[in-house]
């Protein structure tokens, strides 16, 4: 914990350690981009779980499967993930199967709500957007969102190769072999405030910003049936429509799990420092970086 | 001293931040359902829903007008075409065609044409075919593949005669949904005029080698395969060609579009 306070972040500590230099590490396109992501994610996030519920169920295939019909004609059960729920003795249950294995996830996912009214839902009201089930309005403001991220994303990159900061962010043949040490640092809580990001954070963030964010576009452009006239390919690349859904939503799953880590390694790094970083550019370094008037620091 | 504050500083900042994640997420998602649901008056989502332009515009640049969806081999259709919405309507019109196994149906061709034409069943299966194995996908996110057989729409329109005021293809159902204060409403359903141009649309009245069954739109469904299911309106009875949505129901060019639904349907 003492190593946590000691790291800079509040004048409090000065009178007992040195002060590193105040950098100017993030310039406005990084931090007016990144805001606009949080909030593109949080309505992406929250609109596709409505949109999900839907259907509530994933398959890796062209086609998805129609089990309950089996009236019908031959049943084709290809969902890895289904999410639904039943009537019992005991009153409604939430079911939840991953690959051939079913979960009670009754007041989650299947059945949740007032336990003496439940809703049969996939994900519960609380993570969806609207609260209650509507498709056509998830849509209308996903796609919005989905619109803006990539806008914002074309606005990042530009500034980036202009600014230089997009060589920021991949780690170097360096990096990587600084990263036994890093994770070191990571696990004591010791953490590196210089100019530059660390390893983890170079490999974390690239992973964000060159895999997790182009793979969730175009999964989510491979299910539009207008994409697929124009751009078969992105079917060939993914699979088929329904495998692209699935990706989509591992996708968001992975950025999710991002954002916790993310969150967890701001509270522990130094909430304000890290917070005046994406407000006004400016970042307390460790007391080893030293002052350089040439890359407006200030003291 | 300077400890204790900065911690308490700190229990402060996580207890904030919890209190903010908590109110943007669990307590969040019902903030917004007053701005985006069907009672907003103050045009948030009809401002949001202006991406739905957006994507139609960017998607025709980008398609070209003959861009076709994928044609599978027939070892994949592998589900069951599965039925939805409307699967067996009960209009007194639509039963007694059905019982005289669609002998008696028309198909009308109307509105901004130069010339209205009628057609039977017989008479559009003996125009040139066309059989496409394709993807359907409901607005819900499952698909299935399926063999469809028809005539094209295109030809059919330019024998009509399209006059130069007519900018969209209404086609008027046989099915009824629920249309809220208007009690049961005919299903309707409008595309643009390269929709239905495009080579791929038909009018299909064959489905997997068979005669397209009553739960799958027969006698007629007409196919726009770079659509959703939506989008491909089953029980056809007459293609109207109009200038605009004003005279379309509530004026959105569709049942489920009137409903929230982007009218585009590609995406």
């Amino acid at each position: 914990m003492a190593t946590i306070t000691e790291s800079g972040t509040s004048p409090a500590e000065t009178p007992v350690k040195a002060k590193g230099p105040l950098i100017y590490r993030q310039s406005i396109f990084t931090r007016l981009t990144h805001w606009l992501w949080v909030i593109c994610l949080f309505f992406l996030l929250f609109t596709g779980l409505n949109i999900f519920n839907a259907d509530p169920a994933l398959y890796f295939s062209k086609q998805s499967g129609v089990p309950d019909m089996q009236a019908v004609g031959q049943p084709l059960d290809n969902a890895w993930l289904n999410i639904g729920g039943v009537n019992t003795d005991n009153g409604a249950r939430g079911q939840t199967t991953i690959f051939g294995k079913t979960f009670d996830t009754t007041g989650v996912l299947g059945v949740s709500g007032d336990p003496d009214n439940p809703d049969f839902r996939g994900f519960p009201a609380q993570v969806t957007i609207p609260s209650y089930y509507d498709l056509a309005t998830a849509r209308v403001v996903h796609f919005f969102f989905g619109w803006i991220l990539v806008a914002t994303l074309a606005v990042w990159l530009i500034a980036s190769i202009f600014n230089r900061h997009i060589a920021a962010v991949p780690p170097s043949p360096r990096d990587l072999r600084h990263l036994p040490k890093d994770i070191l640092n990571h696990l004591r809580f010791r953490f590196e405030h210089g100019r530059k990001y660390n390893t983890l954070q170079k490999i974390a963030y690239s992973v964000v910003l060159f895999i997790l964010f182009p793979l969730i576009i175009a999964t989510g452009l491979t299910m539009s049936p207008g994409m697929n006239a124009g751009f078969p390919w992105l079917l060939d690349l993914f699979g088929g429509r329904q495998t692209a859904r699935s990706i989509h939503f591992l996708t968001m799953s992975a950025l999710v799990l991002f954002f916790v880590v993310h969150i967890v390694m701001v509270v522990l790094a130094g909430p304000i420092n890290e917070m005046r970083q994406m407000i006004t550019g400016r970042y307390r370094a460790s007391p080893d970086v030293p002052f350089d008037a040439a890359k407006k620091d200030k003291k | 001293m300077t400890r204790d504050k900065l911690i308490l500083n700190r229990r402060r900042v996580l207890g904030l931040g919890a209190a903010a994640a908590t109110t943007l997420t669990l307590g969040g998602c019902d903030t917004y359902d007053g701005f985006l649901g069907g009672n907003d008056d103050r045009g948030v989502r009809e401002f949001l829903a202006n991406a739905n332009d957006l994507t139609y515009r960017v998607q025709r640049m980008l398609l070209g007008q003959n861009a076709l969806a994928r044609e599978y081999s027939s070892s994949e259709i592998r589900a069951v075409a599965r039925p939805n919405g409307s699967t067996d309507p009960q209009g007194a019109d639509y039963l007694k065609l059905k019982a005289n196994n669609f002998a008696d149906y028309r198909l009308q061709v109307t509105g901004l044409v130069e010339k209205p034409l009628s057609f039977s069943l017989a008479e559009l299966r003996n125009m040139p075919a066309r059989t496409q194995i394709t993807r359907h996908d409901c607005v819900e996110g499952w698909s299935y593949i399926a063999k469809w057989t028809g005539t094209q729409l295109g030809p059919i329109l330019d024998q009509a005669g399209i006059k130069p005021e007519a900018k969209f293809a209404l086609y008027h159902c046989y099915d009824t949904m629920d249309g809220g204060f208007a009690g049961q409403v005919p299903y309707y359903e409008t595309s643009d005029l390269i929709d239905a141009h495009h080579p791929q649309t038909i009018l299909a009245y064959g489905l997997n080698d068979q005669s397209l069954p009553v739960s799958n739109g027969a006698p007629i469904r007409v196919r726009i395969e770079r659509a959703l299911g939506y989008k491909q309106p089953k029980y056809v009875h007459t293609i109207e060609l109009v200038s605009s949505f004003a005279n379309v129901g509530q004026g959105k060019g569709g049942y489920w579009e009137d409903s929230g639904y982007d009218w585009y349907g590609g995406i």
